[in-house]
């Protein structure tokens, strides 16, 4: 983390860590535009669904109070299949956005997110995102959501590792 | 085995563990060779073997006489895609959010343009 924090680094795209010691996820990318712009694109719920994607889902605001204590929920549907997002925003001020993220098909994991955003100067911008799971169980889920290979089949596989190798 | 993902981060807790792994990635060792550089007894490291071996990350041949330490590079694999296909996910949510700032400073421009061109009108 030290090594990925310097100064000099730049992200021009999507940079990842998951970190060792609690369950969670660090992300860094850099942006052409101002914090108050991105900020704006996160918390405008028409810019919003512009890119929340992924492209093959289609993603609709069911309900949407972006401030501090609000709350918020979005529905991302693909041929008649539906999948729910929903949370609270803890905080919403204009260098950072605190909020809770669950996804209703595992409404126990409740993830907690904070992006921070920081002027780079010459109008650029550094999202850090910082989501913090509530076990490792749930983070590996998240890391490993959308995989062809879900965390379920990898599981599998390491299974088999374990059993057929010489452990 | 649904935490067997996590045993492999918590194993790589660990400096020495990773010092090991980092060792391992180069050639098969025995825990003699591998105890050396540390001057800690062997059963100090024959306990980091055990955390590495229970997460699947290294394993060690039964029949030869002295049990080489082999590191299984497939768990790293996994991980590692696991990794960089959520990457490339957060990358094309911000490629898409590249182009909604981009459309916003063009939209926040537009309407300079608008107000400008609605000054000068005659």
């Amino acid at each position: 983390m030290t090594t990925i924090q310097n100064p000099q680094t730049r992200y021009p795209e999507a940079a990842i860590l998951a970190d060792e010691r609690v369950p969670a996820i660090h992300i860094w990318r850099d942006f052409d535009a101002t914090p108050e712009q991105l900020i704006r694109a996160h918390t405008d719920p028409l810019l919003f669904v512009q890119w929340i994607g992924p492209d093959s889902l289609t993603t609709r605001i069911d309900h949407w109070d972006c401030r501090t204590l609000g709350s918020y929920r979005y529905v991302a549907s693909r041929d008649g299949e539906e999948y729910a997002f929903r949370g609270t925003f803890p905080e919403v001020s204009d260098t950072r956005l605190v909020q809770t993220f669950t996804w209703e098909g595992m409404p126990d994991a409740v993830a907690l997110e904070t992006m921070t955003f920081k002027e780079l100067g010459e109008g650029r911008t550094r999202l850090h995102g910082f989501s913090l799971c509530d076990s490792f169980e749930g983070r590996d889920q998240m890391l490993s959501s959308g995989m062809e290979v879900g965390i379920h089949d990898g599981y599998a596989k390491l299974d088999r590792l374990l059993t057929g190798g010489s452990l | 085995m649904s935490d067997q993902l996590s045993r492999v981060f918590a194993a790589l807790a660990d400096p020495t563990r990773r010092d090991i792994v980092v060792r391992l990635t180069e050639a098969d060792h025995t825990v003699n060779d591998l105890a050396a550089p540390y001057g800690v007894s062997l059963q100090a490291v024959s306990k980091h073997l055990k955390v590495l071996q229970e997460a699947g990350l290294v394993s060690r041949s039964r029949d030869a006489q002295r049990r080489p330490v082999h590191l299984e590079a497939e768990v790293f694999d996994l991980m590692t895609k696991w990794i960089e296909r959520h990457r490339r996910q957060a990358e094309e949510r911000f490629s898409r959010l590249d182009d909604v700032l981009a459309r916003m400073q063009d939209g926040d421009s537009d309407d300079t343009k608008l107000q400008t061109q609605e000054g000068t009108a005659p």
